[in-house]
């Protein structure tokens, strides 16, 4: 059961995204934000099946409820048509077979270097809030700080860009 | 897996989604009525069955109560022409009704809408979930995508400008909504909704805990269902009516369907979050018999109905906002409010402890 679910999310969550990138059918920007929008939630559905329910939430609440409805907005403002008509040119082709290459034998090599046995299926976290919240606050607050500073610096950096009479 | 129990969950799935297509009809109807109450106006009072109808008292006193109304409202809906502009993007444009009134079923799945019904292993929720309050806001802030698409496939101006508010409007008021209820979940100590109501049943309601809360939590909801303080997507006076300009017949009554559940989840989401769920004082042990049990479902559609009374109400007393004036109560106002909630109530429980 809980095997038949995994090959069908994992599935969805490729062929999903192949069409963002990939779509033959249709070049339109929307279309290919909706698609990002199916492989979040196929992705959340992974996560589902690993036990990891808040990160589960989180990312439709945050991917699929806040970012691409951002997204949307900025394509329907921007009336790309032009995006629809353009080609793949050869460096851009180029760029990404290079860096889809290199992320997939990065990615090869962790599975083959990871020790992990499939004995031990049991989840560490079990998913909960209240231990990843704790792990968050007490082992990775550093990082977690840090981060949130980095965030904060974004925010201010695009309010400065967006009020021309500030400069 | 274990047949009892997938039975019992089908059976509590179709009676919660009955439930809600009952309350949607009648919703409308008592929309109208209210409206028609406020107006000094009568309201639907002529639509009569054959047989009924000419039952002596009651016959008469359900057809000027209009209680068959939402059958001809139904028939009406599904039998008009479904008329498709040759303009629109065909493929959106069939999708976004659906989309829209999709996520409002799906948010009911988490709310526990009774205790048990005697045996304590059948609790009345479809999803005991643990993350459920995060599964609600997830699921609510899919509900957009079907409204800015309405305006995208509809492929024309006023229903353009509305998708594009509504996706502004709805990102800016789950913020708000998001962080007003850290507090409830800061006294609490637990994300999942059977805990907070545990919870209201031991020590009062919420409501009275963190009454700011509320407050955000409620306007932010018309912000959400883009009722009419707020209903700037489909505001008339600007945008003929919004994202759903160019539909028509069934199409049109799933958007409004949509509006409606919404309505409905917002409402059941307060009673659960601030309102003691099924619980009322003096009566907080869990049903252990049947009776009880339909009794705590009860109570739970009653304080529910009053909330929707309270959407319907403020629907036809308050005029409606400007966009700016929106944005500022959004992200100046409320924001910052709940922000400062949450820390205010954070250092307390620090000071209890």
């Amino acid at each position: 059961m809980q095997d038949l679910f995994f090959y069908l999310f994992a599935f969805l969550t490729l062929l999903c995204g192949l069409l963002v990138v990939a779509n033959p059918f249709s070049r339109n920007p929307v279309t290919s934000a909706m698609f990002l929008v199916l492989t979040i939630v196929s992705l959340a559905g992974l996560f589902v099946l690993l036990h990891a329910f808040f990160l589960a939430a989180v990312q439709i609440l945050v991917y699929a409820g806040a970012v691409i409805v951002l997204f949307l907005f900025v394509i329907m403002l921007l009336d790309l048509k032009g995006e629809q008509r353009r080609k793949a040119n050869r460096f851009s082709l180029v760029t990404g077979v290079i860096s889809v290459g290199a992320i997939t034998v990065i990615f090869i090599k962790t599975i083959f270097e990871s020790h992990a046995t499939a004995t031990d299926t049991t989840p560490v976290l079990e998913g909960a809030t209240q231990p990843l919240g704790r792990m968050l606050f007490n082992d990775y607050v550093l990082p977690f700080e840090i981060l949130s500073v980095l965030l904060l610096v974004a925010m201010v950096g695009v309010i400065l860009l967006s009020k021309k009479d500030l400069r | 897996m274990d047949w009892n129990f997938i039975t019992f969950t089908l059976i509590k799935i179709c009676c919660v989604i009955g439930a809600v297509l009952t309350m949607f009809a009648y919703s409308v109807l008592a929309e109208r009525k209210i409206s028609a109450f406020i107006q000094d106006r009568v309201g639907p009072n002529r639509v009569a069955l054959p047989l009924i109808g000419s039952v002596p008292v009651i016959g008469p006193f359900l057809t000027r109560l209009g209680f068959w109304q939402p059958i001809a409202d139904g028939l009406k809906a599904i039998l008009k022409e479904d008329f498709t502009p040759s303009y629109v993007r065909k493929a959106y444009f069939w999708l976004a009704p659906a989309i829209a009134l999709i996520p409002s079923f799906l948010t009911v799945a988490v709310i526990p809408f009774g205790s048990t019904l005697g045996n304590p292993n059948n609790k009345m929720v479809i999803a005991d979930l643990d993350v459920g309050i995060l599964y609600t806001f997830g699921i609510v802030s899919l509900g957009v995508y079907g409204i800015v698409l309405a305006g995208y496939a509809a492929n024309s101006k006023y229903p353009f400008l509305g998708g594009i508010r509504s996706s502004a409007q709805m990102i800016s008021y789950e913020i708000a909504m998001g962080m007003s209820v850290v507090p409830l979940f800061l006294v609490v100590g637990n994300l999942n909704l059977s805990k907070v109501i545990e919870y209201q049943a031991q020590n009062g309601w919420l409501i009275w805990y963190a009454p700011i809360s509320f407050f955000i939590f409620l306007v932010s909801a018309f912000a959400e269902t883009n009722r009419l303080p707020f209903d700037l997507p489909e505001c008339e006076t600007e945008l003929v009516a919004g994202y759903n300009t160019e539909y028509s017949s069934m199409k049109f009554a799933l958007f409004f369907m949509g509006e409606y559940a919404n309505m409905i989840a917002a409402s059941s989401m307060m009673v659960v979050l601030f309102f003691g769920g099924w619980t009322l004082p003096g009566m907080t042990t869990p049903a252990d018999t049947l009776p009880t049990g339909l009794l705590h479902i009860g109570i739970f559609i009653g304080k529910m109905l009053v909330l929707m009374l309270v959407f319907i109400w403020v629907r036809w007393m308050l005029p409606r906002f400007r966009y700016d004036q929106l944005m500022d109560l959004g992200w100046r106002r409320f924001i910052p409010l709940a922000l400062a909630n949450i820390l205010v109530y954070a250092t307390w429980l620090w000071a209890k402890k």
